[in-house]
């Protein structure tokens, strides 16, 4: 359980992260979606205690994270994959880690096979590993303390669409074990895949949160037949906005009333969905401009 | 789940179920025991390429010194005071770095991210660095104490002319100079910047202090290198006690506090 309250973080006049609230509960693959500099890491930095909060708090379990008995046993936390320092094999890095939480060496192992870094390479040193090797690497750290949270940074950044795919069965097997996940991206498509909810971010306030469906019924329905002129003019007549995109055209409305209009003139429909991520894209990036004229305008 | 408003009282849920059961935290003091963070930097201190060159480095300066001495030096000088003596000078180069590195990797190479997660009670880690550094280099001064024994007993004088004095003094030297390095490091946070400057600064305030004369006087209170000379040699008498507190207090132990106030307040990134 993650309880952020009222965090705040100014640096001089700049406001990073500004007054943002929100409980990720146990059972959830939270994704935390930002543009760049939106105010992800440094909130995620609020949260691990590296980073003194201008104002507010966030506790994890219930207690402040400097509060937290051995805090690697209860709160796994990967900030930078790249954070390694490149002389040490990975191994290595587990294994110092390890020395930290206490935890064994059979532990190490057993991490190493869950993230799926094969023997050779977690012999290998840092230096030589590639920025998906890093993550994996990463989030063994994280999970070497058999923690019930997982703060994670970026984690699906730089793993190749498999890799994204594996990361969200691996994520979604520790949150149905009663975990609790939040991970942040930058990247729409990717949060997707590997969260459930979402908690978007833009200019250091939180701009839109709830589950990854309502968020994409938000984003309108997208739709395609066999004569996209013909259901637009019947869908404006009925009084419902349409947009032409590339190959189909986003309704303001429920499938249900596109279904049914199409129904009646007899329209075949190749394609119906809420959403899509044409949709959420729409609205990330919409919602994030909108704060970025509110930061400039204040 | 619904999507909440914001600007409500209540902090707004995301994800999971509500009847799902509220975990608990694990009881117990914050942070981790002092034995395993401990246990754990003195690990990285060598586990790494770097570390572990610097150590390979320094066993074989000193055994080439000491080779060397015994086969071209002049015979009569190659006592076990005079081989420590020579296999202790790469040491009080070279051990100050390790020192230096132990305390600038975190932010250097940024694994701070992960130690200070894992211990954030910092001054613990910044303790357990300055004693890990202190333990290693005295593993490393009894390794140059071995094969200066050895050295004597080969092709030495076969002479065992260390005092009690001497000895400790060597010790004692060795480890300010480590300390130093450690003070540096955390004074700094950059590895090329600490490991000059430790290497630099006594050293230009030490010719400053030889050649202005107006100088001499505050050189003979704060010059290290000077006030460590009665140490090596177990001739420590009268006022050297005061000046090597005097100085230890101003190359050691004032970058030492400041440098550990920087690392207890800055953010790491």
């Amino acid at each position: 359980m993650i309880t952020i309250e009222n965090l705040t973080k100014r640096y001089g006049g700049f406001t990073a992260v500004d007054d943002i609230s929100f409980e990720v509960r146990p059972g959830s693959v939270v994704g935390f979606l930002g543009p760049n500099g939106a105010g992800k890491s440094t909130a995620m930095r609020m949260m691990t205690g590296l980073t003194p909060p201008t104002s507010g708090r966030a506790t994890l379990l219930g207690q402040t994270y400097r509060e937290l008995h051995n805090p690697g046993r209860q709160v796994g936390v990967m900030l930078d994959a790249s954070a390694q320092h490149p002389g040490r094999t990975g191994r290595e890095v587990l294994r110092v880690a390890a020395v930290s939480i206490g935890v064994s060496k059979a532990r190490v192992d057993e991490v190493l096979g869950l993230v799926g870094l094969t023997e050779e390479e977690a012999g290998r040193r840092v230096r030589n590993y590639s920025l998906g090797m890093r993550q994996r690497l990463g989030i063994a750290a994280a999970l070497l303390g058999e923690p019930q949270v997982l703060i994670l940074d970026e984690p699906a950044n730089g793993l190749d669409p498999q890799g994204i795919h594996w990361m969200r069965g691996l994520l979604r097997r520790f949150a149905d074990g009663g975990g609790t996940v939040l991970l942040s991206s930058h990247l729409l498509h990717e949060v997707q895949i590997v969260a459930d909810d979402l908690v978007m971010i833009g200019r250091g306030r939180i701009v839109a949160m709830g589950s990854k469906e309502e968020l994409l019924s938000r984003g309108g329905t997208t739709v395609r037949s066999t004569d996209d002129v013909r259901l637009a003019s019947l869908l404006e007549r009925a009084d419902v906005p349409v947009t032409k995109i590339g190959s189909g055209l986003v309704v303001d409305a429920e499938p249900g009333v596109v279904g049914r209009i199409a129904a009646d003139e007899r329209v075949v429909l190749l394609e119906l969905r809420s959403g899509g991520s044409e949709g959420l894209e729409e609205m990330f990036l919409g919602l994030t401009a909108a704060t970025s004229r509110e930061g400039d305008a204040a | 789940m619904s999507t909440t408003s914001l600007g409500t009282d209540t902090t707004p849920v995301v994800g999971g179920r509500a009847a799902a059961p509220t975990p608990t935290p694990l009881a117990g003091q914050p942070g981790v025991p002092f034995s395993r963070t401990y246990r754990a930097e003195l690990r990285k201190m060598v586990d790494t390429r770097s570390g572990r060159w610097m150590v390979i480095v320094m066993a074989a300066a000193a055994a080439l010194i000491l080779a060397g001495f015994v086969i071209w030096g002049p015979a009569e000088d190659a006592s076990f005071r005079g081989l420590l003596g020579l296999a202790t000078l790469p040491l009080a180069m070279l051990l100050p770095i390790i020192g230096v590195m132990a305390a600038t990797a975190e932010w250097s190479q940024r694994t701070g991210l992960v130690t200070f997660v894992l211990e954030p009670r910092r001054g613990r880690v910044v303790l357990a660095k300055a004693l890990g550094a202190l333990s290693l280099a005295v593993v490393v001064l009894a390794a140059a104490v071995a094969a200066s024994a050895l050295a004597n007993v080969t092709g030495g004088t076969g002479e065992w002319d260390v005092t009690a004095a001497i000895a400790g003094g060597t010790v004692l030297a060795l480890l300010v100079y480590v300390l130093q390095g450690v003070a540096f490091g955390l004074l700094f946070l950059n590895t090329p910047v600490a490991i000059v400057s430790v290497l630099v600064l006594p050293t230009v305030w030490s010719i400053a202090t030889t050649a202005i004369s107006s100088l001499q006087d505050v050189g003979r209170w704060l010059n290290l290198d000077t006030v460590t000379g009665p140490l090596f040699e177990g001739e420590m008498a009268g006022q050297d006690w005061a000046r090597l507190a005097t100085s230890a207090a101003v190359w050691v132990l004032l970058p030492l506090a400041i440098g550990t106030w920087r690392v207890l307040h800055r953010e790491v990134k």
